[in-house]
C-alpha cells in the first residue's frame, strides 16, 4: 500500500470538517479562533500536498503566506476579544447580537 | 512501510487533537489539543518534503500564535469554562455536523471523481514522489520568495506591521466609552441569552427525565429507537449525561 | 517653433487666469485681481497675434490648421477630440474678442472699483474669455457647444452679478432660460449631423456637406438658426437681452455686444457648407427674422429712455443686420459687420458706463443733458461711436452696414429690394434713435439738478399741507376767540350777582347797628366802654358794605366792557380763518393750473418759482452733487474703441487701388468661407446704393436734431409712444400667457410630477422598505447563526462543482 497525496487531502478534509464544526457549535471566541486555526492548517496540509504532487515549490509559498496571514489574523482578532472584554464580564460569540434586526 | 505507519500515527494525532480543540470545556485545554494537532502537521509537512514549513509551523504556530492564545486566557481568566451541554441557538448543532459531514463527503467526493474535470489539471490521485529537483527545501522555498513573489512577500511585511498598529491600538486603554452601545440594550441582550440558555437546560432536564422514566419502564427499545431518530439529539443527551456525571 | 502650435495658448491664459483666480483671487484682491485677469487676456490676445502671423506665413489655401489636444470623447463609432480649428474664421474672430476683451478688463478695473466682489468679477470675466474662444476656436461642434453653454453661464453669472437684488437675480434667470429653448435647437442639430455624416468635426463634415440631401441639410440650418436666436437675440428669442443690461456695464459692452451674442452668427457662417446646401427659403427665413428684428427693435430703442436699454435694443437690432447678411450668403458681410459693431458697440457700452459712472448710477437720460462739458473724452468718444452706427462715412459702421443692404439688393427680385427696404429704414431709425440718445445725454440743457415730475408733484402736496395747517390754526384761534366772548359773558352775570349780594348786606349792617345801639341804651358801666366798640364796628360795617357795593358796581360795569373786546377778537379771527381758506384754495387753484410735465423737460426748466421751498431734499442732495470724468482706466480704452471705430471700416474698403482690391477682410476670409456670396451689381449700382444710405442716416440724424434740440417738429412724447416704449407689450404678452393659460399646462405638469412620477418613486421606496422591514427579522445577530449560512452556501459550492463534474 503506498501512501497517495490523496491520503493526506482526504486526512485535510477531515481536519477541515472538525474545524468548521467546532466553529460553528463553540461560543468562546478564543476556542473560535482556533477552530479556524484547524481549517487554516488542514489547507495547508493541501497545499503542500498538491505542492508535493505536482513538483511545484508554488504551494509551499502559499502555505508560507497563509501563516502569516494567520498570524496577523490571531493578532487583531485576539486584541478585539480584549477590547471587548474589558467592557463586559462574559465573553461569548452569542452575546455581541447588537446588530439584530 | 515505514512512510505509513508515519502517516497513520500523525494523522491519528492530528485527529485526536483537532477533536479535542473542539470539545474541550475548557480554553486552555483546546490550546494544549492544538499545539498537538500543530505538531502531527509538522511531522506530515516533513514526510512531504516540506522542511522548512514543519519548523516554521513549530515556531511559529505553535511557538508564538498558541502562546498568544494562552497570554490572552490568562489575562481573560482561566476560569471561562464552557458548558457544552446545553446549545442556546435552536438545531445549530444539527446543522454544524451535517454541514461538517457534507463537506468532507464532498472534498472526498471530488478527490474520488475525476478531479481534473474541476481544477482542470492533474488529478491528485497519482503517487507521491515526483519530486523537486534540488534536495535542499529552504533554499528553493527562498529563491521562490524572494523572486516570483517578492511582491507578495514585501505585502506581507506590510500586512504584519499593520497588523501589530491594530492590535495596539484596539487594545489600548482609551479614556471614554468603549463601546457605543446603550447600556440598556446590553443587558437586554444578556438577559435574552440567559433567558435561552436557561430555558434549552430545563428542557434537556425534561427529556432526560423522561428518558429515564422510559428507562425504569423497562422500554429500552423505544429509547434506543427514539435516539436512533436523531443522532444529534443522541449526542446532546449523551452530552448531558456526561454533564451530569 | 511653429507658431500656428502656439494656438492652445489662446484660450490656456484666460483659463490659467480662471485658475488663479479661484485660487488665490480673493486674497489678492483690488486692484491686483483686476491685473491679473487683464494680464491673462492680454497674453491671449499676444498669442492670437503670433497664431495670425503664422497663418498669414501660410499660403491662403494652406490657412487651416487643426491642433488636437487629446481624444475627449471615445465611444463606439462617436469620438470627440479636444482640438482647435485655427482658420482664417476664427483667427479673426480670436482678435477681436481678446483685443476687446482685454480693453474691457482695463476699464473693468476702473469700473469695478470698490465693489464688493471685485475678485469673482474678474474671476467671471476670465472663464467668459476661456469658453468664448473654446467657442470660437473648438474644431466640432460639440467642444463649441461647451463654450456655449460655458459662456451663456457666464453670463448668467455676470447678469446676475449684484444678485441682492431680485430684479437681476431674475433677469440672470430670464436670460438663462430663454437661452435654453435656442440651446435644444443646437443639441438636435449636432445629433442630426452626426447621423448624417458620422462625424462633428468641422473640417470632416462640411466638406462631405457637398450634395448632400436638401431636406436634412435645411433641417440642420434651421435648428442651427434656432440655437443662434437665443444666443444672438433674435425674435422670438430676443427678450432677454434688454433684461441682461441689469449686469455691470462692462459686461453688457463685453458679453452683451461684442463678442457672446455674435456666436450665432459664427456658428452659421463656421456651417456655411451646410446652410449652402439647404433649400432657398431656409435662408429666406434666417434674412427676413434678421431684418425683421432689426427693425422690431430699432422701433422698441426709440422710445426707451434708460441709456443701456437704448443701447441694448440697438445691439438687438444690429445683430438682426448680421442675419440679414448671413440669410443673404454675404458672410464676409456679416463678419465685417460684427467687428466693426464690436468696436463701436463696445464703445458705446463702455462710454454709457462712464457716463452712469459719472452721474452716480443715474440710467435715466432724461436726467442728462449737457454733459459734453463735464466729461469731455467719454462725450467725445461717445460721439465717435454714434457717428460709427449711425451709418455716417468714413466711420466703421457705414462700410459694414452698406456691405450688408447691397448684399440684401444683390439678392434681386421683390424678396431682395423689400429686405433692402427694411434694412434702409432700419438704418434710418437707427441714425434716429442714436442721435437722439447723444442729443439727450451730452446736449441740449444740463437737467441733473431739475426737479422731476414726482418731485415736483411732493413739493406741491408739501404746499397745499402747508396752507392746509394755516386754515387749521385760524378755525383754532375763532373758536378761542369765541369761547373768550362766552366768557365774558358769564362774568358779567357772576359780578351781577355778587353786586346784588353786597346790597343785601347793607340792611343787615344797619340792623346790626340799630341791635348794637339798642344794647348801649341798656348798658352797665361794666360793658359800657365794650358796647360803645361794637356800635363803632357795626358803623363801620355799614361803610364796608357800602363801599363794597360801590366796587361790585365798577366790576359789573368793567365786565360789561370786555364783551364787546371779546366780541371784536373773534371778528378778527375769523377774518384771519377766511384769508387762509382763500389762501389754501389760490394754493389748490394754482395747483391745478400748473402743467406738471409728465417727463424731464428738454428744452425749458421746470416751473417749480411757487414750490422751490417745499421740494423734497432729494433734489438738493443732487444739487450738491457734480457729474465727473472717469479714471484713466475708463477713458483709456474708450480712446482705442475710438479710434478702432473710426479705422475699422479700412479692413474692407469696396475700392481698389492700382488694380489691387481693398477687400482685405473677404480676401482673408476666403479660405474659410467656399460658399460667400459674390456681389454682382455694378459699381454704379453700389454708389448709388451708399448715397441713398447715406441720405438715410442724414435724414435721421436731422430728425433727431430737430426733435430734441430745437425743439421743432413733433414732440418728444409725440414719437415715444408707450407701445414703444413697452417694446410692443410683447414682454408682458408673454408673461401673461405664461401667468395664464400656459400656467394650467405647467399646473398639470406639476400635478403629474406629484403623483405620478413622485407616486412611482415612493412606491418603490415603501416597497423597498416593506420588504426590508420583514427581512430583517432574519438577522439574529448571533455570529454563529451567519457562519451557518456560509458554511451552507461553501456546500452548497462544492456540490454544485461535484455535480458539474459527475454530470
Amino acid at each position: 500500500m503506498e501512501i497517495t497525496s490523496n491520503w493526506y487531502l482526504i486526512l485535510s478534509a477531515l481536519l477541515f470538517s472538525i474545524g468548521a464544526i467546532g466553529l460553528l457549535i463553540r461560543r468562546n471566541p478564543l476556542v473560535m479562533f482556533m477552530c479556524v486555526e484547524l481549517m487554516l492548517n488542514a489547507v495547508n496540509l493541501s497545499f503542500v500536498a498538491f505542492g508535493d504532487r505536482l513538483g511545484d515549490i508554488a504551494g509551499q509559498v502559499s502555505v508560507f503566506f497563509v501563516l502569516v496571514v494567520a498570524a496577523a489574523e490571531v493578532v487583531v482578532g485576539l486584541a478585539l476579544v480584549v477590547a471587548i472584554s474589558r467592557r463586559r464580564a462574559t465573553t461569548t460569540a452569542d452575546d455581541l447580537s447588537v446588530l439584530r434586526g | 512501510m515505514v512512510e505509513i505507519i508515519v502517516f497513520a500515527v500523525c494523522a491519528a494525532i492530528v485527529l485526536v487533537g483537532a477533536v479535542g480543540v473542539i470539545a474541550a470545556r475548557n480554553p486552555v485545554h483546546s490550546a494544549l489539543f492544538l499545539i498537538q494537532t500543530l505538531f502531527g502537521m509538522a511531522v506530515l509537512f516533513i514526510s512531504l518534503e516540506a522542511h522548512f514549513l514543519a519548523a516554521v509551523q513549530v515556531v511559529v504556530y505553535a511557538g508564538a500564535i498558541v502562546i498568544l492564545f494562552l497570554f490572552v486566557i490568562m489575562l481573560l481568566g482561566v476560569d471561562q469554562a464552557e458548558d457544552l451541554n446545553i446549545e442556546p441557538i435552536v438545531g445549530q448543532r444539527f446543522i454544524a455536523f451535517i454541514v461538517g459531514a457534507a463537506t468532507f463527503v464532498l472534498m472526498v467526493a471530488t478527490l474520488a471523481g475525476s478531479s481534473d474535470a474541476i481544477t482542470g489539471q492533474r488529478q491528485a490521485t497519482g503517487p507521491l514522489g515526483d519530486e523537486l529537483t534540488d534536495n535542499n527545501n529552504v533554499r528553493e522555498l527562498a529563491e521562490a520568495l524572494f523572486t516570483d513573489y517578492v511582491f507578495a512577500f514585501e505585502a506581507t511585511a506590510i500586512l504584519l506591521t499593520i497588523a501589530v498598529v491594530g492590535a495596539v491600538v484596539l487594545a489600548k486603554r482609551t479614556s471614554g466609552e468603549m463601546l457605543p452601545v446603550p447600556q440598556n440594550t446590553l443587558e437586554i441582550r444578556e438577559a435574552d441569552y440567559q433567558a435561552r440558555v436557561d430555558a434549552r437546560a430545563a428542557e434537556l432536564e425534561a427529556n432526560a427525565a423522561a428518558a429515564a422514566e422510559a428507562g425504569e419502564d423497562g422500554s429500552a427499545e423505544a429509547s434506543s429507537a427514539a435516539a436512533s431518530d436523531d443522532d444529534t439529539a443522541d449526542d446532546e443527551m449523551a452530552d448531558a449525561e456526561g454533564g451530569d456525571a | 517653433m511653429e507658431l500656428l502650435d502656439l494656438v492652445f495658448l489662446i484660450p490656456a491664459f484666460p483659463l490659467l487666469g480662471f485658475l488663479t483666480l479661484l485660487v488665490i483671487g480673493r486674497s489678492l484682491g483690488e486692484p491686483l485681481a483686476g491685473w491679473l485677469a487683464t494680464g491673462a487676456m492680454a497674453g491671449s490676445f499676444a498669442a492670437t497675434v503670433l497664431v495670425y502671423l503664422g497663418l498669414r506665413a501660410e499660403d491662403a489655401e494652406d490657412r487651416i490648421h487643426t491642433q488636437t489636444l487629446f481624444e475627449w470623447i471615445p465611444a463606439g463609432d462617436f469620438s470627440v477630440d479636444v482640438g482647435f480649428l485655427a482658420d482664417p474664421l476664427s483667427i479673426a474672430m480670436c482678435l477681436f474678442i481678446t483685443g476687446i476683451g482685454t480693453l474691457i478688463h482695463v476699464y473693468s478695473v476702473g469700473y469695478m472699483h470698490g465693489d464688493e466682489y471685485f475678485s469673482k468679477f474678474f474671476l467671471y470675466l476670465n472663464l467668459f474669455a476661456f469658453s468664448m474662444l473654446m467657442l470660437v476656436l473648438g474644431d466640432n461642434l460639440l467642444l463649441t457647444f461647451l463654450g456655449w453653454e460655458g459662456v451663456g453661464a457666464c453670463s448668467y453669472l455676470l447678469i446676475s452679478f449684484w444678485f441682492h437684488d431680485p430684479a437681476n437675480a431674475t433677469a440672470g434667470k430670464k436670460a438663462f432660460v430663454t437661452n435654453r429653448i435656442g440651446d435644444v435647437g443646437f443639441m438636435i442639430a449636432t445629433f442630426l449631423v452626426f447621423f448624417t455624416f458620422g462625424s462633428i468635426t468641422y473640417s470632416e463634415f462640411l466638406p462631405a456637406a457637398a450634395g448632400m440631401n436638401q431636406t436634412t441639410a435645411t433641417a440642420i440650418t434651421l435648428l442651427l438658426f434656432v440655437g443662434a436666436m437665443g444666443k444672438s437675440a433674435q425674435f422670438p428669442l430676443y427678450l432677454w437681452l434688454p433684461d441682461a443690461m441689469a449686469g455691470p456695464t462692462p459686461v453688457s459692452a463685453l458679453i452683451h455686444a461684442a463678442t457672446m451674442v455674435t456666436s450665432g452668427i459664427y456658428l452659421l457662417t463656421r456651417t456655411n457648407g451646410l446652410i449652402y446646401e439647404a433649400a432657398g427659403w431656409s435662408t429666406n427665413i434666417i434674412a427676413w427674422v434678421g431684418v425683421g428684428t432689426a427693425l422690431f427693435a430699432a422701433t422698441i430703442a426709440i422710445a426707451q429712455t434708460d441709456i443701456k436699454k437704448v443701447l441694448a435694443y440697438s445691439t438687438v437690432s444690429q445683430l438682426g443686420y448680421m442675419f440679414l447678411a448671413v440669410g443673404t450668403g454675404a458672410y464676409v458681410a456679416a463678419i465685417f459687420h460684427m467687428i466693426t459693431h464690436a468696436f463701436f458697440k463696445a464703445l458705446l457700452f463702455l462710454g454709457s458706463g462712464s457716463v452712469i459712472h459719472g452721474m452716480h448710477h443715474d440710467q435715466d437720460m432724461r436726467n442728462y443733458g449737457a454733459l459734453r462739458k463735464l466729461m469731455p473724452i467719454t462725450a467725445g468718444t461717445f460721439i465717435i461711436g454714434w457717428l460709427a452706427i449711425a451709418g455716417v462715412p468714413p466711420f466703421a459702421g457705414f462700410w459694414s452696414k452698406d456691405e450688408i443692404l447691397l448684399a440684401a439688393w444683390d439678392l434681386g427680385g421683390v424678396n431682395g429690394k423689400a429686405l433692402w427696404a427694411v434694412g434702409l429704414l432700419t438704418a434710418l431709425l437707427t441714425a434716429f434713435y442714436m442721435t437722439r440718445q447723444v442729443m439727450m445725454t451730452f446736449f441740449g440743457r444740463y437737467r441733473y439738478n431739475d426737479a422731476t415730475p414726482t418731485e415736483i408733484e411732493l413739493a406741491w402736496d408739501n404746499r397745499i399741507a402747508a396752507s392746509q395747517d394755516d386754515v387749521d390754526k385760524a378755525i383754532a384761534a375763532q373758536d378761542a376767540a369765541k369761547e373768550n366772548v362766552e366768557k365774558a359773558t358769564a362774568a358779567i352775570g357772576t359780578a351781577e350777582t355778587n353786586l346784588e349780594m353786597m346790597r343785601n348786606n347793607v340792611p343787615v349792617a344797619e340792623t346790626n347797628v340799630e341791635n348794637a345801639k339798642a344794647a348801649l341804651a341798656e348798658a352797665t358801666d361794666e360793658n359800657r366802654e365794650q358796647l360803645t366798640a361794637q356800635v363803632a364796628a357795626a358803623e363801620n360795617g355799614v361803610i364796608a358794605a357800602q363801599t363794597n357795593i360801590t366796587n361790585g358796581e365798577t366790576a359789573v360795569a368793567a365786565a360789561k366792557d370786555n364783551v364787546p373786546v371779546a366780541e371784536q377778537a373773534v371778528v378778527a379771527a375769523t377774518a384771519t380763518r377766511t384769508e387762509a381758506e382763500g389762501a389754501l384754495a389760490t394754493v389748490q387753484h394754482e395747483r391745478d393750473a400748473t402743467d406738471i410735465p409728465e417727463g424731464a423737460s428738454l428744452f425749458g426748466e421746470p416751473d417749480v418759482g411757487p414750490v422751490e421751498e417745499f421740494l423734497p431734499e432729494s433734489v438738493a442732495e443732487r444739487r450738491e452733487f457734480h457729474p465727473h470724468e472717469s479714471p484713466w482706466t475708463m477713458t483709456m480704452p474708450l480712446g482705442v474703441l475710438a479710434v478702432l471705430s473710426i479705422v475699422g471700416g479700412f479692413l474692407n474698403l469696396p475700392f481698389s487701388w492700382n488694380n489691387k482690391w481693398w477687400h482685405h477682410l473677404e480676401h482673408w476670409l476666403e479660405p474659410a468661407l467656399a460658399h460667400e456670396h459674390k456681389v454682382l451689381a455694378s459699381g454704379n449700382t453700389k454708389f448709388i446704393l451708399a448715397l441713398v444710405a447715406i441720405a438715410a442716416g442724414a435724414i435721421g440724424i436731422a430728425v433727431a436734431y430737430n426733435v430734441y434740440i430745437k425743439g421743432k417738429g413733433p414732440k418728444p412724447s409725440d414719437i415715444e409712444k408707450p407701445v414703444l416704449a413697452n417694446a410692443w407689450f410683447y414682454d408682458l404678452g408673454i408673461s401673461n400667457f405664461m401667468g395664464g393659460p400656459g400656467r394650467k399646462l405647467f399646473d398639470l405638469i406639476t400635478w403629474f410630477d406629484a403623483n405620478i412620477v413622485d407616486g412611482a418613486v415612493n412606491g418603490v421606496g415603501a416597497l423597498v422598505r416593506g420588504v426590508g422591514g420583514s427581512a430583517r427579522r432574519t438577522q439574529t445577530g448571533l455570529v454563529r447563526t451567519y457562519a451557518v449560512g456560509v458554511a451552507i452556501g461553501a456546500v452548497a459550492l462544492i456540490g454544485w462543482f461535484v455535480l458539474r463534474a459527475a454530470l
